[in-house]
């Protein structure tokens, strides 16, 4: 395969929420492609027709009775917020 | 308790031993996690096997155990007192739970996951949190935000990984069992280079809420122990249905333990020629060599088999596992917990800014390697191909279990390396899983037990059953420990 080029890695990193420095951004480039070179083997397997595997257990959408269970409390899970206001999570501005 | 020799009796003692001496009235539970978390303070500074201890907690905990192994209360069971170490990627309500990132630095669940309140209603003492790798992504515990854990039978090298703080921990006699989950050999690679049992049961035996989730669909609890009785106890405890992760069976679970004295006479076993690959150590080969040999005198049928795909499980796990983590680890914003910054203009310039520092360099690999796999123009030839072939390779082991009750295989190709030898090359470091990865692709269950020493160094055994046959693996290495003496080798520490 062709080696990423910069711009690729630019494109993933925003995809990804990962602000990488120039020296970070490069070895990525250079690891992926090396990474993505080994992976060109399965190119050649013949998967004509054949049904992709999600998991390997049998069941699909598991159904339950919508039961109210006692909640989780608010402070044990707010106290984890890198930034609080009471009962709220506070974030920087949303739009630009 | 005073002289040396009992304690290290004590220190490498089964569980189900220990269970026998606390109702003997040889110790208490209180006494046995007092030792413990002594040899813990003694050994830490070389180990560095636990990111978090919590010693009063254990005292509590053990106080509790005694009262019930005296009769009062609940019914004590085989892990009721015993000191265990949890992986610090399971979620631990009230104490720190890191994943070994330093995204996480901090975080405190608000709940327990379903394998640790399973084991604090058995009864079992929590001693604290074990080290790993940095989101279970790595196969030397050296990608860890809190530093890298030392092979207790050579500091020099590495412990395996992710679960490399587990594996270390029971070698060295700092925990009974420990606990740990795999994706791709997270139990089974460490439990090999350390000499210990750790086993991945199928995938859905045990339930997955409150893991910190890696790849989803590959993900899987599992014990480590010093015996395969102790194995099969734990896995006991921890395999339930649990309406809190769908992927969770409901079939009726064995007693895992009702078939370790029932030997392998006329078992039929199959090798499979692609695992003994190019670049296997001669020592492991020799060491497996000697194990078919073992098995062959207790009456198994040993046959060579073929599983061509083998040669493509690789490229299938480092495709859909990083697509797996990419997702899940997204969840990873610095909005509502872990690492944050308020030092941005945008909250998505603030997630980037937290991300970009919180997480490691393998994470970040894994990640961009998932984002790009399920990336627009790249999804068919990577993420679904990856997919069809795991159906591929599940209908070769489905194939294989027709003609063989189970598998054995080295667990891993090589015995423990030294620290920084593999770092500088990611893929030579993803080959220490090429024995493993087959597994968790095809969701089956399989457990490594200590199969020889190569270098003055353990080497691993594993064997894999089919889907549901974890009761077999267990009976098979029962049968292949109680023939050999390696899991009564200790390193010197």
């Amino acid at each position: 395969m062709d080696p990423l080029t910069p711009k690729d890695v630019e494109h993933i990193a925003q995809l990804a929420y990962i602000k990488l420095s120039d020296e970070e951004s490069e070895d990525m480039r250079v690891q992926l492609t090396n990474i993505l070179g080994h992976f060109a083997s399965l190119s050649a397997v013949d998967t004509e027709g054949v049904e992709p595997t999600g998991h390997t257990t049998d069941s699909n959408t598991v159904m339950r009775k919508d039961e109210p269970l006692p909640p989780l409390d608010q402070d044990d899970v707010l106290r984890n917020a890198p930034d609080r206001d009471g009962e709220f999570v506070r974030v920087r501005p949303v739009l630009e | 308790m005073t002289t040396h020799s009992t304690n290290s009796d004590l220190y490498f003692a089964t569980a189900r031993e220990l269970r026998s001496k606390f109702d003997g009235r040889e110790f208490s539970s209180v006494e046995a996690t007092r030792a413990i978390l002594d040899r813990i303070s003694t050994l830490e500074p070389s180990l560095n096997t636990f990111i978090t201890v919590t010693p009063e907690r254990a005292l509590k905990d053990a106080e509790a155990a005694d009262r019930r192994l005296q009769g009062s209360g609940q019914e004590a069971g085989p892990l009721t007192g015993v000191p265990i170490m949890i992986k610090d990627n399971f979620s631990t309500k009230d104490v720190e739970t890191t994943a070994a990132s330093n995204i996480l630095k901090g975080y405190i669940p608000p709940y327990d996951g379903t394998a640790v309140r399973l084991l604090k209603e058995a009864g079992a003492v929590i001693l604290g949190k074990g080290n790993l790798d940095e989101f279970a992504m790595g196969s030397s515990n050296e990608s860890s935000a809190f530093g890298p854990v030392h092979n207790p039978w050579d500091t020099d090298r590495v412990p395996g990984g992710s679960s490399g703080g587990a594996a270390a921990a029971v070698a060295a006699g700092e925990c009974f069992i420990a606990f740990g989950s795999d994706t791709g050999g997270s139990i089974r690679q460490p439990a090999s280079l350390c000499g210990v049992v750790g086993m991945k049961p199928t995938y859905g035996l045990v339930s997955r809420f409150g893991l910190l989730a890696f790849g989803s669909s590959l993900d899987q609890i599992g014990p480590l122990t010093r015996s395969v009785a102790d194995c099969a106890d734990a896995l006991n405890v921890i395999s339930k249905h649990d309406r809190r992760d769908s992927t969770s069976v409901k079939a009726p679970f064995d007693d895992f333990a009702q078939d370790i004295n029932a030997g392998v006479a006329g078992m039929n076993i199959g090798v499979p020629k692609e695992y003994l690959v190019d670049g296997m150590e001669s020592g492991v080969r020799s060491a497996f060599e000697a194990s078919l040999k073992t098995l062959e005198d207790l009456g198994a049928n040993i046959s060579e088999t073929s599983l061509p795909l083998t040669d493509h499980a690789l490229a299938v796990y480092y495709i859909i596992a990083p697509s797996e983590a990419s997702a899940n680890l997204s969840r990873y914003d610095g909005v509502k917990y872990g690492l944050g910054t308020l030092d941005a203009d945008t909250s998505a310039q603030a997630t980037e800014i937290a991300r970009g520092e919180g997480f490691g360099d393998e994470v970040k690999r894994r990640i961009f390697l998932g984002t790009y796999a399920l990336s627009a123009g790249y999804y068919d030839a990577y993420y679904k191909k990856a997919q069809q072939v795991r159906t591929l390779i599940r209908r070769e082991f489905t194939d294989a279990f027709l003609k063989f009750d189970a598998l054995v295989t080295p667990t891993s190709p090589g015995v423990a390396f030294k620290l920084g030898e593999k770092m500088d090359d990611p893929f030579q470091m993803y080959m220490n899983d090429v024995c493993t990865i087959p597994v968790n692709i095809a969701g089956l269950p399989s457990i490594s037990v200590p199969g020889g020493i190569s270098e003055d160094l353990p080497v691993g055994l594993q064997f894999i059953g089919p889907q549901f046959g974890d009761t077999t693996v267990i009976r098979a290495a029962a049968a292949y420990e109680q023939a050999t003496n390696w899991h009564q080798k200790h390193p010197l520490i």
